[in-house]
């Protein structure tokens, strides 16, 4: 045995033997699962994500809907992302995804909820912007009070951070006032917590007749703001006699900053300055402005899928593919023999590699998802096949064992080679076209079949390979007096 | 040697017999429908609900609900066997708000559902012709990269053109039947054009080229090896070479295919069975269409030549 042989074939068995440990249904110890540095923190595990046809769940796909000769800013389909982010994290679901697809649209997966139509309710529906009276005690930014007007439901979620102090102005451009210590510190979203108290609602969103975006001379950002008339008779008095007390921007209930009152604000102008970067005054900005989304979405699809039905479909892909999968491998023993077994093993092999591959990675799977994956591993044993027609030929024109198989081996490379890349280029176009649209099934059929082909290239090429010429070298001798092993 | 090309006639009396079956069957379904091939909601917007009750219900009752709602035109179909109490319902497209409502008047009026069962699809037309667009245009540009590529694999062949021509050839062929078992099941089962249908027909493109591929692969192979032999002779013994791992490889396809399409999920059916057409004409019309078209070139430029040099 050569050396390198020695090498790859303890590397075959060493990934093999991994990627059995990993597609195992078991509980991996903690601190393996803590390995997977490319995922998440938090949700680093060793197991297999199903896609909402398989665990069933509702899918929403919106789309960015400006008014007609409208162009949205850059930057706002991911604050429409955030935000619909955050409303999804306050229905209290396991696992929602919330993803842009493209460039106008979000796509929204919600697995196991009860209660659809709300769910949709909840992430079109515009956001609430409150101000409200705080007192003398500020709130740190992202908690989740509870205000006169309506009751909470959110969960804590971190969207934005900023601080400032309101400062008033007599009109729009004037020179603001610089600003002094007074101002709350965006300390870490340390575990914030829902005080018990109810604040009282000031203003809303509603009441903004316009908000915009300045620099001072000391180079820091400034947002100021309108109201409109009735409100400004409210804001003119609560102001008045509120001064040195805290009012907070609310969001849906979840505080974003809350400014001192500096001034009685009498004519409904004022602005919003402090420690801003210009990203969070830009953010400050577009959530006064269009109350949370910084264009409106539209519901362009949505489905749902019964959790019945998904459980069925797990099942009985599961079936199908050992069942097909049988018929394969014993094909291959029967026909190609000696070298068929050894094909089988790969095959092996190759279901193991994917199946890790498909938790560690991690890729959701979905019922097209896995009828790719059953096809590739059908298909993967046609690189074998067509190495092992070769090999055979090679044979009976009399070829030495050893030459016929590197000869099997090389001359079926071209072909083996093209028909990969093939795959690989439509599995590419499938998954643009899958990307665009929120087509998650035919994307998910896509990375399946496209991740099966390059493992096939490891297994059906690199390990064959290696397990043939071992086999060869070790019963050589044995084998060409007896090649009806080899299936000639 | 058993000649395969030279019976090359029939093969194409046969794959002109499926072509034209096909073609009847889109023009049947174009008849009856309005459209070649039935298209699903992915591409023209509108509803499907599964509706799952806890007892019986009956058409009219559910039609009458959802004619509440201005969806007089539904179409109700029982789904299952009778004692699932399972029905399928299409509508033009439902809005989300409208979804609720809905739901709570068939409670209200015909009885309880089965909530854990309940599917439904919602999608706008105006994302429907969006798609379909989009489909359309993946459709084209994967078959031309595919074709593409192979001209540029066989480059350094004398006549790579060729080959890249008699590959959209039996590309088209498998298009054409793939597309006529669908119309047909549209007819039969209501089988309708979805993303998925797509993601098949993208697939069946790409495929169309595994087996042409490895007969050309062959054909280059041999042309050096036997230069005595006419061209003819040349392709028939690179098909008998490589017949057998045609016929193996689609052999363990099909056991999965056929497998999926048995016991596997109840919604991809459609799906698997028209990739499992797809290829099973794939295989055939490599070895016994494109292959053959490449000789009757072959025959028809020397011929030709023939005739320039004895005028």
């Amino acid at each position: 045995m050569t050396e390198t042989r020695t090498w790859r074939l303890a590397a075959i068995i060493i990934i093999a033997l991994i990627a059995l440990f990993a597609a195992l249904n078991i509980n991996h110890p903690d601190w393996v699962e803590s390995l997977l540095f490319w995922q998440p923190e938090g949700q680093r595990e060793i197991s297999l994500r199903l896609g909402l046809d398989l665990q069933g769940g509702l899918k929403v796909l919106l789309a960015a809907d400006p008014p007609e000769g409208q162009e949205f800013e850059a930057g706002s389909m991911e604050t429409a992302r955030r935000i619909v982010e955050s409303r999804v994290n306050s229905l209290g679901l396991t696992e929602p995804v919330v993803q842009a697809q493209g460039e106008r649209r979000i796509i929204v997966e919600l697995p196991g909820i009860e209660n659809p139509e709300q769910a949709v309710e909840t992430i079109k529906g515009t956001a609430l912007l409150e101000f409200v009276d705080a007192g003398f005690n500020p709130v740190a930014p992202d908690t989740v009070i509870t205000t006169s007007l309506g009751g909470p439901e959110a969960v804590q979620n971190d969207v934005l951070t900023g601080t400032g102090s309101v400062t008033p102005t007599a009109e729009i451009g004037a020179t603001p006032a610089v600003t002094t210590g007074e101002e709350i510190t965006p300390t870490e979203p340390a575990a914030p917590q829902a005080p018990a108290q109810v604040y009282e609602t000031i203003l809303t969103g509603a009441d903004l007749a316009n908000v915009g975006l300045d620099r001072t001379e000391q180079n820091q950002y400034v947002i100021p703001f309108e109201l409109d008339q009735e409100a400004a008779q409210t804001f003119s008095q609560y102001t008045a006699s509120h001064v040195g007390q805290y009012l907070c921007i609310v969001l849906d209930k979840q505080v974003i900053s809350c400014p001192t009152i500096r001034e009685p604000i009498p004519g409904g102008r004022g602005s919003i300055s402090g420690a801003f970067t210009l990203e969070e005054a830009r953010q400050l900005a577009i959530q006064l402005r269009y109350g949370a989304l910084p264009m409106p979405l539209r519901v362009e699809s949505f489905n749902r899928v019964g959790a019945t039905l998904g459980e069925q479909s797990v099942n009985r892909s599961v079936r199908a593919g050992v069942i097909g999968l049988s018929v394969v491998l014993l094909f291959m023993l029967v026909y190609y023999r000696l070298p068929g077994g050894l094909a089988d093993l790969a095959l092996v092999i190759y279901v193991l590699i994917n199946l890790a591959l498909y938790k560690l990675i991690p890729i959701t799977l979905t019922l097209p998802g896995i009828a790719g994956f059953i096809l590739s591993a059908g298909m993967a044993v046609d690189a074998n096949i067509l190495i092992f027609e070769r090999m055979k030929e090679e044979l009976r024109s009399g070829r030495g064992l050893a030459r016929a198989i590197e000869m099997g081996f090389d001359r079926a490379w071209p072909s083996i080679r093209d028909g990969q890349l093939s795959t690989l280029i439509i599995c590419a176009i499938l998954f643009l076209f899958g990307t665009n649209f929120g087509a998650s099934i035919v994307k998910g059929f896509a990375i399946t079949l496209a991740l099966g082909t390059m493992v096939n290239l490891f297994t059906a090429v690199f390990a064959t390979r290696t397990f043939v010429r071992q086999v060869a070298e070790s019963a050589g001798k044995w084998l060409s007096e007896r090649k009806w092993v080899l299936g000639v | 040697m058993f000649n395969i090309v030279e019976k090359r006639r029939w093969y194409f009396i046969f794959s002109g017999l499926l072509i034209a079956l096909s073609i009847a069957a889109m023009g049947f379904s174009f008849a009856r429908f309005g459209q070649p091939l039935r298209i699903g909601i992915d591409f023209t917007g509108g509803s499907i609900f599964v509706l799952e009750f806890e007892e019986a219900a009956s058409e009219d009752q559910i039609r009458e609900v959802f004619g509440q709602f201005g969806l007089e035109s539904a179409i109700v179909q029982p789904l299952g066997t009778p004692d699932e109490y399972r029905w399928q319902v299409r509508t033009r497209e439902v809005t989300a708000e409208e979804v609720g409502e809905l739901l709570t008047a068939l409670e209200g009026q015909v009885g309880a559902l089965n909530r854990d069962a309940l599917t439904f699809d919602t999608v706008e037309p105006a994302i429907g012709s969006e798609v379909a667009r989009a489909a359309g245009l993946a459709i084209l540009v994967a078959s031309l990269i595919i074709v593409a590529f192979m001209w540029f694999s066989f480059r350094r062949v004398p006549n790579a053109f060729r080959y890249g021509v008699c590959t959209i050839a039996g590309m088209t062929h498998n298009l054409i039947i793939a597309f006529g078992f669908y119309a047909l099941m549209g007819i039969v089962a209501g089988w309708e054009v979805d993303s998925l249908f797509l993601t098949a027909t993208l697939t069946v493109i790409g495929f169309s080229v595994q087996d042409v591929i490895v007969v050309f692969d062959r054909i280059r192979e041999n042309i050096p090896k036997y230069r005595r032999e006419p061209f003819e002779k040349v392709v028939n013994r690179s098909i008998l070479e490589t017949i057998h791992r045609s016929l193996a490889t689609q052999l363990n396809a099909m056991f999965v295919m056929v497998a999926i399409i048995l016991f596997g999920g109840t919604t991809i059916k459609p799906f698997i069975s028209v990739l499992l057409v797809g290829m099973v004409s794939e295989t055939y019309s490599a070895i016994f269409i494109a292959v053959p078209l490449l000789v009757v070139w072959e025959k028809a430029s020397r011929r030709r030549a023939a005739a320039q040099a004895a005028a």
